[in-house]
């Protein structure tokens, strides 16, 4: 990982027993969870597990119903700068109908109003510019998702926050967005991946998040979770944690523990 | 990375508005006004594209140029109008508010991800529906009288008060509109209760005001009818244009209570109280819920 190019010191993100509660139902229950710069962590759970919820706590979509989050060291509450920070590929992209894919990245860039730099690679390595003044509507799901995904990393932010990034690509574009989430953990910026496709985590992922029913049930280095389970592939670890579920008191999940 | 290029050049057009590049406030979001005008921009620029704005400029247009041919005097046509507008504008804009809004979630989820505020966007989302709508209700209804050149003197005051009305309704119903967007997540279900607000505001609602004045006409209830015609948009609308035309007969229970009570100043000076608060507490209460409600 290269220092230099770390913003902020770890951990980037931390979720301090954050709760949601939507009528009663507890989606997220007491979540402690650190996020560290120049790691790919992957958050993993069956379905209603919280982790579309804890992407939009995060993004300040969703109001905890109590606990912390904080964002470089700043509690995120009632703040919306650090979402400048940060890229959203969210899982079903949906743009207006009358906006061409231009439109779409312009209105972005004239909302975020800042001078940080602009990485254009994936619009380029996507082969988006022909179809930038085409309206979205004519688009097909596989484009739509490559815009989706170019927006994410086009304002370099410090974390990706990217839901199914890969669903709807095909093996080509999944293969260049794979890589260039590797090139962006490698300048040392921080990648939440939330993916059904385990396989997919399997190749990217240093660290893994099991959420299960609102809570962080495992945490740790993708190597450490396989060595754990005895396992061959994360696929199959899942599967054995989701048989024998525990919470942990404080999920770490930072490049320092990686490394050691 | 690479330098930016492909978004250079429509960003170089973009920023060629008088304000310049967007102000950044010190916590790092954009300011209200830049958040409000940089989507207002998009969807401005976006309008030609608007089949569904398209439509209603379109719809008001044939509509103005066969009554105003029908009936071949500018401030007849505007009586004939009345009507029309106050039934179609509110159900347009309804039904054309919910949708929208229900359309554009996503999208409005990947807005909030970014550094703005919530009231900031909410004002942006507010005027993007309601902006268009009235341009197209405003030039839809004029053009036929321009072109046909009808607006004569006798005439000028009732069509300023029918567009005047018309754009207030618009404002009225798209804060309603965005209310039960907001509220409801559901999209049929959105759609049904904007059609039962426009159905109970539009029709039921003079009839239940006149069922209320039969059932007690013993009784004096002019200042209660008062009342109740403050409750009712549509009817405030009807009574702003039609005393401009002494056609009381249009009013309809509540229009005439109106005028025989307050006279025609003073009871356009109160519909028109009336009208904006009908615009301010429902935008409020959408924006309110807006800010409030996770996403």
């Amino acid at each position: 990982m290269n220092s230099e190019a770390r913003p902020f010191p770890a951990p980037l993100v931390e979720f301090r027993g954050v709760m949601k509660q939507y009528s009663g139902r507890t989606v997220l229950d007491g979540i402690d969870l650190d996020i560290d710069c120049g790691a790919v962590t992957a958050v993993v759970g069956p379905n209603g597990a919280g982790k579309t919820t804890l992407n939009k706590a995060l993004l300040g979509l969703v109001r905890p119903t109590s606990g912390r989050i904080a964002f470089g060291g700043i509690d995120i509450d009632r703040q919306i700068a650090y979402r400048g920070r940060i890229g959203y590929m969210p899982q079903s992209p949906s743009f207006p109908e009358t906006f061409s894919a231009r439109d779409v990245l312009t209105l972005l860039a004239d909302l975020r109003g800042t001078d940080r730099p602009r990485d254009e690679s994936l619009v380029h390595d996507f082969a988006l510019a022909q179809f930038l003044e085409q309206p979205v509507r004519l688009l097909s799901g596989g484009q739509r998702q490559r815009l989706n995904a170019a927006a994410a990393f086009l304002f370099t932010p410090d974390l990706l926050l990217l839901d199914e990034p890969t669903a709807g690509l095909d093996p080509i574009a999944s293969g260049i967005l794979k890589d260039k989430i590797r090139a962006v953990r490698d300048e040392g910026r921080a990648v939440m991946i939330t993916s059904h496709v385990l396989s997919e985590l399997e190749e990217l992922a240093d660290a893994v998040v099991f959420l299960h029913e609102g809570r962080v049930s495992w945490s740790g280095p993708l190597a450490q979770l396989i060595e754990q389970t005895q396992c061959a592939t994360l696929e199959r670890a899942i599967a054995s944690l989701m048989g024998k579920s525990s919470p942990t008191p404080r999920a770490s999940v930072g490049a320092a523990e990686l490394v050691a | 990375m690479t330098s930016i290029s492909l978004l250079t050049t429509n960003a170089a057009v973009l920023s060629t508005s008088d304000s310049g590049p967007a102000a950044i406030p010190a916590d790092g979001g954009q300011t209200a006004p830049s958040v409000v005008w940089t989507v207002l921009r998009h969807e401005v620029r976006n309008l030609p594209k608007n089949r569904g704005v398209l439509l209603f400029a379109l719809t008001m247009l044939l509509l103005s140029e066969s009554v105003l041919r029908l009936t071949g005097s500018g401030a007849r046509a505007l009586t004939a109008m009345l009507n029309i507008v106050l039934v179609i504008v509110p159900l347009v804009t309804l039904v054309f508010g919910v949708i929208s809004w229900h359309a554009s979630r996503e999208f409005n989820e990947l807005l909030l991800a970014q550094p703005v505020r919530r009231r900031s966007l909410f004002a942006a989302l507010y005027l993007a529906l309601v902006a268009p709508l009235a341009g197209a209700f405003t030039i839809g209804l004029l053009t036929p009288f321009i072109v046909h050149r009808a607006i004569t003197s006798e005439a000028i005051a009732l069509l300023l008060a029918t567009v005047g009305a018309g754009c207030a309704l618009t404002l009225v119903f798209g804060g309603l509109a965005l209310l039960i967007g907001v509220s409801v997540d559901d999209r049929l279900r959105g759609v049904a209760l904007g059609l039962a607000v426009w159905l109970l505001l539009t029709v039921a609602y003079d009839g239940l005001v006149l069922l209320v004045a039969t059932t007690f006409a013993d009784y004096s209830l002019e200042r209660p009818m008062l009342a109740l015609t403050l409750f009712n948009p549509v009817d405030l609308a009807r009574a702003l244009i039609v005393m401009q035309s002494d056609t009381a007969a249009l009013m309809g229970y509540t229009g005439a209570v109106m005028h025989r009570f307050l006279g025609s100043a003073l009871g356009s000076v109160a519909s028109l109280l009336g009208l904006v608060a009908w615009i301010v507490i429902p935008a409020l209460t959408a924006r309110r819920a807006f800010e409030q409600r996770d996403f």
